[in-house]
C-alpha cells in the first residue's frame, strides 16, 4: 500500500485518556459477497458491504445485490478473513507458469489428418 | 416467560363488539358481498403498511436497511395489487387497483388500525413489523388451503415473502433487545406502544366468518395462538418481556372506523390522483 | 446517477480539502521511493490496464479517486431524497413499485460506489461524515426540488440520461473495482432513464393539465440538467484545468466535459421532439456545418451559486440525511454490542 489515506491528525484524534468517548462512529465490519448465478457455476465475485453480523450480512448481501434475480445462491465472508497474495508477490508467484507451455496442448506438433486429436 | 396469559386476548373488552360503534355499518361499507369485503381487510392491510414502510425510503438507520425496508414495502404492494382486480371481479364493479387505492374514502377502507400508525421509531416499525408479518405468516399458510384458487396462489407467493420479513424482523428485535441498553429499553416501549393494535388482527367480524364459512378465508381468531407464540419466541431470544395487557385496544378498521392518522395517510397517498380525474400515469 | 457538477476543475472545493491536498502532495514529492513505485503505476497506465487495490499507485491518484467515488457515492445517496419524497404521493400503484424500486436503486448504487471507495483504504463512516460535515459535495443537480409529479419523469429523462453520458465511460475508468462498479450502475441505470421517459410520454398524450405539468418541469429541468457535465473545458471558465487534465492522463476521466454534453443535447433533442416537449432554450437549432445541435449559453452563475450552497433544497438535502444517520445512531450501536456479546459468548461456549 503506497501510504496512509487519512491525514494523521485525523487518526491521532480521540486517543486521550481524560476525553470523553467521542471517537467518530466506525462502520459495521465489511464482508465480501460471492454470488452464484445460475445452478451449475461457481459463486463469483459481486461485491462487498457492511454488517453487524453474518446473519445481516447474507441478508444486506440478497437486498442489495440480487434485487433483479441474480443469483440462487450466496456466500459472505469477512473481509479481515480473507488472505491475499500481495502485488510484490507476483513475480514469483505467477511468473515462473509463463515458460512450461508444454503443458498447453497446442504446444504439440501432429500431422493435419490426425481426427479427434 | 412465566404466564400463559395472552398479551393480545387479555384485554378488557370482548372481540366481537364491532356493532357498539357508532356509525358501523351492518353489512360493510357500501354493502359488498362479505367474501369481496374479507378480502379486501386483507389488501388494505399489505396496502396501508406498504405506505408506511417505503417512508423509511432515506430515513433509515443505514443505506442497507432503506434497501430492506423497500424490498418488503414492494412485496406488501404487491400482495395489495394482486388481490385488487380480483376483488373488482367478484365484487361486480370491475374496479382495478388504483380504483380501489386512489379513490375510495376513508370510511370504505378495511384495513386494522396497526398499519395506518404513523411511523414511529426504528424500534416502533421492527414491533410492528413482527407483529405484522407473524400475523400473516400464519394467514398466509392457513390461506394456501383456500376453497378459492386465486386466493390460495396468492397466499402461497406472499408465504415466501412474509416468511422473509418475519425473520428481517426478528433479527433485528432480537438484536434491539440484546444490544445495548438504550436499545434494550427503545424496544421494549415499543412492543407497549404497539400493544392496544394488535387485538383488532384476530377479531372475528362478519366478514371473515362468512369468508371462513365459505372454505375461502380463515378466523382471525384461529391464528392468535400461533402468532403469539412466534412472537414470544423472538422476544425471549431477545431479552424482552411480552407485554400482557393494555387499558384500551383499537377497533373498527374492518368496519371502515378508523384512527386520525389514517385520513392523512389516504390525502397523501391519493391527491395527486384525485386532482386529476380520469388521468392516466 | 452522477454529473460532473461536483467537480469545479480550477478550484479546490473548499478549505478543508485544501490542507489535505497540499499535505498529500509535498508527501508524493519528499518521497523518492514512491517515485520508484510509480514506474509500474505508469506502465499499467499506459498500457491501459487496470489498477487493482494492492498495487502500489501514486498518492494523488488515490486521494482523486476516493473523492471522486466518494462524491459519486454521496450523489446516490443524495440523489434518493427528491424522488424519494414522492413515493407516497405517486399517482398509481404502477408507478409507486417503480419509483421505490428505483430509489432503492438508487441507494444500492451508493452502496457499490462506497465499497470501490473502500478499497482505497478509507471506512465509509468517516465519507458519510465528510458527507454530513459539508467536506465533500454531490451532484449539484439535487439541490433543485421535484415540484410535480412530472419531476419525476424530468429527473428520469433528463437527469439519469445525462448521468448515464456520463458513467457509461467510468465503466472503462483505470482503477478496477470503480469500473466494474460502474457497470453494474450502468446496466441497472437503464431502466431509469426508460422509465423517466414513459412517464413524460404518458403524460404528453394525457390532459391539457398533465402536459402543462410535464412541459413546465421539462423547463426547470433541461438548464441544470446540461450543467450537470460540469464547466467547459476551455475558455474562461476553464483557466487552469488541473484536475481535467491529471484525470484524463490516468484514466479516470475519458471524456472532456464539453463533448459530453454536446453528445448529450444531440441525443436529447430528437427525444424531446418525439415527446413533444419544447426544449427552453431559443438558440437551440441543428447546425448543418458542424454536425451537431448549437445550443444557449447556460448560466454559470447559477451554477456556481447552487455548487456553493446556495441553491433551492443544499440545506434540507443534508440536513435530511444527517438527521437519518443521527436517528439511527442507537440502533447502529445496538447491532455492533450485540455482535460483540455473541462473539464471546461463542468465546465462552468454546473455551
Amino acid at each position: 500500500m503506497s501510504g496512509a489515506q487519512t491525514p494523521p491528525t485525523e487518526q491521532a484524534a480521540g486517543t486521550a485518556a481524560d476525553s470523553p468517548p467521542v471517537a467518530p462512529e466506525r462502520s459495521w465490519p465489511l464482508w465480501e459477497v460471492f454470488v452464484r448465478g445460475k445452478r451449475g457455476l461457481s459463486h463469483v465475485h459481486a461485491g462487498s458491504l457492511h454488517a453487524p453480523d453474518a446473519a445481516f450480512a447474507l441478508r444486506n448481501a440478497r437486498d442489495v445485490y440480487t434485487r433483479r434475480q441474480e443469483g440462487v445462491s450466496i456466500w459472505v465472508v469477512r473481509a479481515d478473513d480473507i488472505t491475499a497474495s500481495s502485488p510484490d508477490e507476483k513475480d514469483s508467484f505467477f511468473d515462473p507458469a509463463a515458460d512450461k507451455i508444454y503443458r498447453h496442448p497446442t504446444f504439440y506438433d501432429v500431422p493435419d489428418d490426425v481426427e479427434y486429436l | 416467560m412465566s404466564s400463559d396469559v395472552s398479551p393480545v386476548n387479555s384485554t378488557n373488552a370482548p372481540a366481537e363488539s364491532e356493532e357498539s360503534l357508532p356509525g358501523a355499518a351492518e353489512n360493510g361499507p357500501s354493502g359488498e358481498l362479505p367474501e369481496a369485503a374479507y378480502l379486501l381487510g386483507l389488501a388494505d392491510d399489505a396496502m396501508v403498511y406498504a405506505q408506511r414502510l417505503s417512508e423509511w425510503m432515506t430515513n433509515a438507520p443505514q443505506i442497507e436497511e432503506d434497501m430492506a425496508l423497500g424490498n418488503i414495502a414492494l412485496d406488501l404492494l404487491g400482495q395489495a395489487r394482486a388481490l385488487y382486480p380480483y376483488i373488482g371481479s367478484i365484487d361486480g364493479t370491475g374496479r382495478g387497483e388504483d380504483d380501489y387505492a386512489m379513490l375510495r374514502d376513508e370510511r370504505d377502507w378495511r384495513n386494522v388500525h396497526l398499519v395506518e400508525q404513523e411511523r414511529g421509531d426504528f424500534a416502533d416499525e421492527m414491533a410492528r413489523l413482527l407483529w405484522f408479518s407473524a400475523y400473516q405468516v400464519e394467514l398466509h399458510t392457513a390461506l394456501t388451503g383456500s376453497s378459492d384458487d386465486v386466493v390460495a396462489g396468492v397466499a402461497g407467493k406472499a408465504l415466501k415473502e412474509v416468511r422473509y420479513h418475519l425473520d428481517h424482523a426478528s433479527l433485528w428485535v432480537v438484536r434491539l433487545g440484546d444490544g445495548t441498553e438504550e436499545s434494550h429499553r427503545r424496544m421494549q416501549a415499543a412492543l407497549e406502544r404497539v400493544l392496544p393494535h394488535l387485538a383488532e388482527l384476530f377479531d372475528d367480524d362478519e366478514a371473515s366468518v362468512t369468508a371462513a364459512g365459505l372454505g375461502v378465508g380463515v378466523l382471525p381468531s384461529s391464528l392468535h395462538d400461533a402468532v403469539v407464540g412466534r412472537v414470544r419466541r423472538v422476544t425471549d431470544e431477545a431479552t424482552l418481556t411480552l407485554p400482557e395487557a393494555s387499558s384500551w385496544r383499537s377497533r373498527g378498521g374492518r368496519a371502515g372506523i378508523h384512527s386520525r392518522p389514517m385520513g392523512y395517510l389516504l390525502a397523501e397517498m391519493q391527491h395527486i390522483a384525485r386532482s386529476h380525474p380520469g388521468a392516466t400515469w | 446517477m452522477y454529473g460532473n457538477d461536483v467537480i469545479d476543475p480550477n478550484v479546490p472545493l473548499n478549505a478543508a480539502e485544501t490542507a489535505a491536498y497540499d499535505e498529500a502532495a509535498a508527501h508524493v514529492e519528499g518521497r523518492a521511493v514512491g517515485e520508484a513505485s510509480a514506474e509500474g503505476f505508469d506502465a499499467l497506465i499506459a498500457a491501459d490496464q487496470r489498477i487493482e487495490p494492492r498495487d502500489a499507485m501514486p498518492d494523488k491518484y488515490r486521494e482523486t479517486l476516493i473523492r471522486q467515488i466518494a462524491q459519486h457515492a454521496h450523489s446516490e445517496i443524495i440523489g434518493m431524497q427528491p424522488e424519494g419524497n414522492w413515493i407516497t404521493r405517486a399517482p398509481s400503484l404502477r408507478r409507486k413499485a417503480i419509483l421505490i424500486a428505483k430509489v432503492q436503486d438508487e441507494a444500492g448504487h451508493g452502496l457499490y460506489l462506497y465499497s470501490a471507495a473502500e478499497t482505497l483504504g478509507v471506512d465509509r463512516a468517516e465519507l458519510l461524515d465528510r458527507l454530513h460535515d459539508g467536506k465533500q459535495k454531490y451532484s449539484s443537480i439535487f439541490n433543485y426540488p421535484t415540484l410535480t409529479w412530472a419531476d419525476n419523469g424530468a429527473i428520469g429523462w433528463l437527469v439519469d440520461g445525462a448521468a448515464i453520458m456520463n458513467q457509461v465511460p467510468l465503466c472503462r475508468c483505470s482503477y478496477g473495482p470503480y469500473a466494474r462498479a460502474m457497470i453494474r450502475v450502468c446496466k441497472e441505470e437503464s431502466f431509469h432513464q426508460r422509465q423517466g421517459f414513459e412517464i413524460l410520454w404518458t403524460l404528453m398524450r394525457g390532459t391539457e393539465a398533465q402536459r402543462a405539468m410535464a412541459q413546465d418541469a421539462a423547463n426547470r429541468w433541461w438548464w441544470p440538467a446540461l450543467a450537470m457535465f460540469g464547466p467547459p473545458d476551455t475558455g474562461e471558465a476553464a483557466k487552469g484545468g488541473g484536475h481535467t487534465e491529471q484525470s484524463m492522463a490516468w484514466g479516470i476521466k475519458r471524456f472532456a466535459n464539453d463533448d459530453l454534453r454536446q453528445k448529450f443535447v444531440d441525443m436529447m433533442v430528437p427525444q424531446a421532439d418525439k415527446l413533444g416537449i419544447v426544449l427552453p432554450d431559443p438558440d437551440l437549432r441543428w447546425n448543418e456545418e458542424r454536425g451537431h445541435y448549437d445550443f444557449g449559453d447556460i448560466d454559470w452563475g447559477e451554477f456556481w451559486r447552487v455548487l456553493r450552497g446556495d441553491g433551492p433544497c443544499n440545506a434540507e438535502r443534508i440536513e435530511h440525511r444527517r438527521s437519518a444517520h443521527a436517528e439511527g445512531a442507537w440502533v447502529r450501536e445496538a447491532a455492533t454490542a450485540y455482535a460483540a456479546k455473541q462473539a464471546s459468548r461463542r468465546q465462552e461456549s468454546a473455551a
